[in-house]
């Protein structure tokens, strides 16, 4: 008899994913439903997807889903989670969609203490709309809008939007990781349950910002992408938790 | 004001910010979400002191109008009554909001004090927002429906309408007062509050998928064949808001040969204006749309069987006077008085140009 040992989780729609090719969100989401699964707590939850690539994520995950307009993900998330307290709610956001256009909303959701989750994937791009410089776009990389490379003289530096947010006095657990390797995946997936936990636990807000490759915006092949966080973007953008109120959660 | 929150229904004497919250506390408002803007402080202070009253109603004073309305988004989303109020210019910063309430037909209530703009403009009473308000607001192919209270007295009975219709017909509602509306205080009977518990359910909210299947609110439609679908079933459901609820006011219109139109602020002087003439003789009368979107278009079409003559009176320089001129279909002359930017005219003023139109409408006629 043959057992099976991988399967599609419980909170992940039977759907072919629309990502391109080596795109972070498929992983993603997939890590999403498998800790939605294992804390068991698929059945009441309900997630706020952006404007941006994501916005068709209510195709895949198969949880409540209320659509955002572009940036104001917390602000819908703190809507829901004061009505329905016992509920699980996250966001689920870009970096434009989060650390541009959306930045007020983030800061003081985050200040408030909202006890909900975000999950912010950081492509360092506007990948949806074609790969224009974000916020999160590195010096010297090129982007449709920065022709050239980004000059942080002319185009700003990238914002740390993650380290913003430790300051703030309301937030409980910020963590940085990535999805370009086995291990960063692993990583990653840790840290989407200890946030959802901290939830479950009511501690307040956590925000896991993943690094996520966009090969087709970075015209790189899925692999390269891959290489690229590694070598370049955790450079700029560590791989760490940057700020944990909490320790060790059961 | 607290002392007030469900008790038994008597006389209270309260400004209309003040009425307006308390109606919404008790039509079972349980999320709030404003930020200060005059002048409409006093309903976002009133809420505050009144929700946090409840161990299970919510009110959060947002960082920007923009989150304010995006939060009620979320609480509609959850299943709650939801309100937020500006001004002005905040209510232009809440149009996508409303215009994604609109397309994901989530019901929420929205207030909009009114005052004189465009731009910072300033805090004075004005009508300046009629178009705004009526033609939807933000972007794309949508209604609001819009209440013009002209009373203490309406601003408690249409804030309960407001929140009801909000749920019946599941769209954003907005109550279009301003600056006079806000702060006057006259004498108000309130209806009984309403349990959270008694409000009817709602199928579509979003409260985890427990033993149903997964729900999604969304707008985003980028098949342009589903979209359009989407936009029709919001224009059938228009014409079913345009059919039910259109209302207006009519005062002394049976024998007159020149009716005033105006709602809201202007209405109130309107009739003031109306009394006077009346007393000089003159068949005057005046109509006050109360729904301002639908527009009592039907009512006005048919009083033009005996009626010929109408004088819109707005306090901007000429907005709803061209829903009026739409509804008469050219049977009767449309004139129009205004006077934008904040400024009141006094019964007096508008007496005069009644006066004045009323004899050379006459002389026109011989």
């Amino acid at each position: 008899m043959l057992k099976k040992v991988f399967t599609r989780p419980r909170y992940l729609k039977d759907r072919v994913f629309h990502y391109c090719p080596g795109c972070g969100h498929s992983i993603i989401h997939r890590l999403i439903a498998e800790v939605l699964e294992e804390l068991e707590i698929g059945d009441r939850t309900i997630c706020v997807p952006p404007a941006g690539c994501a916005v068709l994520a209510y195709d895949y995950i198969d949880v409540d889903m209320g659509e955002s307009p572009h940036g104001r993900g917390t602000a819908l998330a703190t809507g829901i989670k004061r009505v329905l307290p016992d509920r699980i709610v996250f966001s689920y956001q870009g970096d434009g969609d989060i650390a541009a256009i959306g930045t007020a909303e983030t800061i003081h959701a985050a200040n408030r203490g909202e006890n909900i989750s975000v999950i912010f994937v950081n492509n360092g791009c506007y990948g949806m709309t074609g790969g224009q410089m974000a916020p999160t776009t590195l010096p010297g990389q090129n982007s449709t809008t920065t022709p050239g490379g980004r000059d942080v003289s002319r185009d700003a530096a990238p914002i740390d939007l993650s380290e913003m947010l430790a300051i703030a006095k309301g937030s409980t657990y910020i963590e940085r990781t990535a999805v370009n390797s086995p291990k960063n995946i692993r990583r990653t997936k840790k840290a989407i349950t200890k946030a959802f936990k901290i939830q479950m636990a009511e501690k307040g807000f956590s925000l896991i910002e993943i690094l996520s490759p966009c090969p087709v915006n970075w015209k790189l092949s899925p692999v390269e992408a891959a290489k690229r966080i590694e070598e370049e973007i955790t450079n700029y953008f560590p791989i760490k938790v940057i700020k944990d109120n909490i320790g060790k959660i059961a | 004001m607290s002392r007030l929150r469900c008790t038994v229904s008597k006389k209270f004497l309260l400004r209309g910010s003040q009425v307006i919250g308390e109606a919404a506390v008790r039509a079972g408002c349980r999320f709030y979400a404003g930020y200060p803007i005059t002048p409409q402080n006093e309903l976002t202070e009133y809420m505050a002191d009144a929700m946090n009253a409840f161990d299970n109603r919510t009110f959060v004073q947002a960082e920007s109008e923009i989150a304010a309305i995006n939060m009620v988004i979320g609480a509609s989303m959850a299943g709650a009554r939801a309100m937020t109020s500006s001004s002005s210019p905040g209510i232009s910063l809440k149009q996508e909001g409303i215009s994604f309430l609109a397309s994901q037909e989530l019901p929420a209530v929205i207030i909009n004090t009114m005052r004189g703009g465009p731009g910072m403009g300033n805090i004075a009473p004005s009508q300046g927002d009629y178009y705004q308000a009526t033609r939807g607001g933000g972007h794309g192919d949508y209604r609001t429906i819009v209440l013009a209270p002209a009373s203490g007295q309406e601003l408690a009975d249409l804030t309960r309408t407001a929140f009801d219709y909000a749920d019946t017909y599941r769209s954003p509602v907005l109550i279009l007062g301003d600056g006079m509306m806000g702060q006057m205080m006259e004498p108000v009977t309130f209806p009984d509050p309403i349990r959270l518990e008694d409000l009817p359910q709602k199928s579509y909210i979003l409260d985890g998928a427990k033993n149903r299947p997964s729900r999604a609110i969304f707008s985003l439609l980028l098949d342009p064949s589903i979209e359009e679908e989407r936009n029709w079933k919001l224009g059938r459901k228009y014409e079913i808001i345009k059919r039910e609820i259109p209302r207006a006011e009519s005062h002394l219109t049976e024998d007159a040969n020149l009716v005033i139109i105006a709602y809201g602020t202007a209405a109130r002087i309107a009739k003031g204006a109306v009394k006077r003439v009346r007393e000089m003789g003159l068949k005057v009368g005046l109509l006050r749309p109360i729904t301002l979107w639908p527009f009592p278009s039907k009512m006005l079409c048919e009083m033009t069987r005996h009626v010929r003559n109408f004088l819109v009176f707005e306090m901007n320089t000429g907005q709803m006077v061209d829903d009026v001129k739409l509804a008469v279909e050219g049977r009767a002359h449309v004139q129009f008085y205004g006077r934008p930017g904040g400024v009141i005219s006094t019964p007096d003023e508008i007496a005069k140009i009644i006066n004045s139109l009323y004899h050379r409408q006459q002389l026109e006629e011989v």
